[in-house]
Formats: C-alpha cells, sequence, structure tokens
C-alpha cells in the first residue's frame, strides 16, 4: 500500500496521497519495533503463567487442594 | 442552546484500502477533539496496534496502555503510540475494532495528552482484547493535523472509517 488518505478538514475533501520515503521508513521502524516489544509482553506473559503454574503445584505436593489453592488468589 | 459538538469530517476507506488516514488543517475554534474510528487492517493476524501521530510527526508521544485479553490483564509502555489494537485479516470475517481517542485542550501551549477506549471484536475465547490508553504528546505546538496507522498491516481495508469530532465548552 503506497497510498494515505488524508482529508482536509477545511474544504471537507479527502485526497489520496502518495507515501513519501520518509513515512515508509516509520512505517518499517514501528513494525520492528512493535515486533521487539510484542515478544516481550508475551514473554511476560507466559513468565507470570509458569509462576502461577510452579507456585500451584508447590501447594498441591504439601497437601492443598485445588480448592484450596485457588481461595488464595480471591 | 449552542452546538458544542460537531462533526467536522469522516472519512471511509475505499476499495483499495488505504496506508494511513489522517485529518490536517483542523480548525482551531474547538476545546477538545474526539476521534471515533471503525478499523481493520490487512495483517496476517488476528490483532495489529492502531498508531497516532501529530502535525504530521511520530515523536516525542509517550504512554501507558491498560489492556484485557481473554485469560490476562496487565500494562505497557512499549508501542508509545499505540491508542489500541485494530482487527487485522485472520480475526472474525467482516468484524471491525473500535475505539475512541480524546483530546483535551489541542491548542493549547502545553503539552498534549490524550485517552483511548478501544476494542477489537473477534468470536473467540482467546484472542481479542480491550484497550485504555493514557498518552502524552510532548510538544507545545497546537495540534492541526492527526494520523492513524497501522503498526505491521500496510493498509486499512475497505469501510474502516473515522470521524473528526470537534468539541466547544460553550
Amino acid at each position: 500500500m503506497t497510498h494515505k488518505l488524508v482529508v482536509d478538514c477545511s474544504t471537507g475533501v479527502t485526497t489520496e496521497v502518495e507515501l513519501t520515503a520518509e513515512e515508509i521508513a516509520q512505517a518499517e521502524a514501528d513494525a520492528a519495533a512493535f515486533a521487539v516489544a510484542e515478544a516481550e509482553r508475551i514473554a511476560a506473559e507466559e513468565a507470570k503463567a509458569a509462576a502461577k503454574a510452579a507456585a500451584e503445584a508447590k501447594l498441591a505436593a504439601l497437601g492443598l487442594t485445588a480448592e484450596e489453592i485457588a481461595a488464595l488468589s480471591k | 442552546m449552542a452546538t458544542t459538538y460537531e462533526a467536522i469530517a469522516t472519512v471511509t476507506v475505499g476499495s483499495g484500502g488505504a496506508a494511513s488516514i489522517e485529518f490536517t488543517s483542523i480548525p482551531a475554534t474547538y476545546t477538545d477533539l474526539k476521534i471515533v474510528y471503525s478499523a481493520r487492517n490487512n495483517r496476517v493476524d488476528t490483532t495489529d496496534h492502531i498508531l497516532i501521530g501529530f502535525n504530521g510527526g511520530t515523536t516525542s508521544i509517550t504512554n501507558r496502555q491498560l489492556y484485557g485479553f481473554a485469560t490476562s490483564v496487565g500494562s505497557i509502555t512499549s508501542v508509545p503510540r499505540s491508542v489500541g489494537y485494530v482487527n487485522s485479516a485472520s480475526a472474525t470475517t467482516n468484524t471491525f475494532s473500535n475505539a475512541e481517542v480524546y483530546i483535551p485542550n489541542y491548542t493549547s501551549s502545553n503539552y498534549k495528552s490524550y485517552s483511548a477506549d478501544n476494542v477489537d471484536e473477534n468470536n473467540t475465547s482467546g484472542d481479542n482484547g480491550l484497550w485504555l490508553t493514557a498518552g502524552l504528546w510532548s510538544s507545545t505546538s497546537a495540534i492541526t493535523s492527526i494520523s492513524l496507522t497501522s503498526n505491521i498491516g500496510t493498509a486499512f481495508v475497505q469501510y474502516s472509517t473515522a470521524t473528526l469530532y470537534g468539541i466547544k465548552n460553550s
């Protein structure tokens, strides 16, 4: 996609405008940065879930029931 | 009674799609601005972020976003121009994300804050989200143009639409 829609609010006219090289470069940089950020977010979520599962397993090994473990987080 | 809430302009993406939507020459005659959009893009995934820009630039924008998915909640600052998710190509067919972006005091000589309330619509139990965004554009310039762009996707698809409203305090 090489064009954007530009709405001139003073006239109400919408035009298709070609993206500049700068805008294309910015889009590519945004995409690269997002990939890193999203990977970090997913890794954090997975680490959090893994820690929770590990904690629950340890509590179960101590003899707590599933209901008792669930009650701890309420 | 004075009219205090007016639609300044609306744009709907045509069959060819559009890389971004930009409102330019925004009049300085209101106190606040609000953008309401319904959007979907062409990223090969269920969702993407939608990014905001001011006055033709993309710098000096920061945010804190609270999100809730089907199975998790959290907050991030890592996508600084994001105003939330946009439905992408793998989301339920013909579903669009919806959001409101509110920008108070857009002509102020102080830094500009904004907030956004966003949902991406997807008929699934595991991949849909709600986003609340508090953002800041660290610029003393009055806002005269606003852009909305996809993060990974290269185009908003047909029937994506955005309306810019002007709000007066009297």
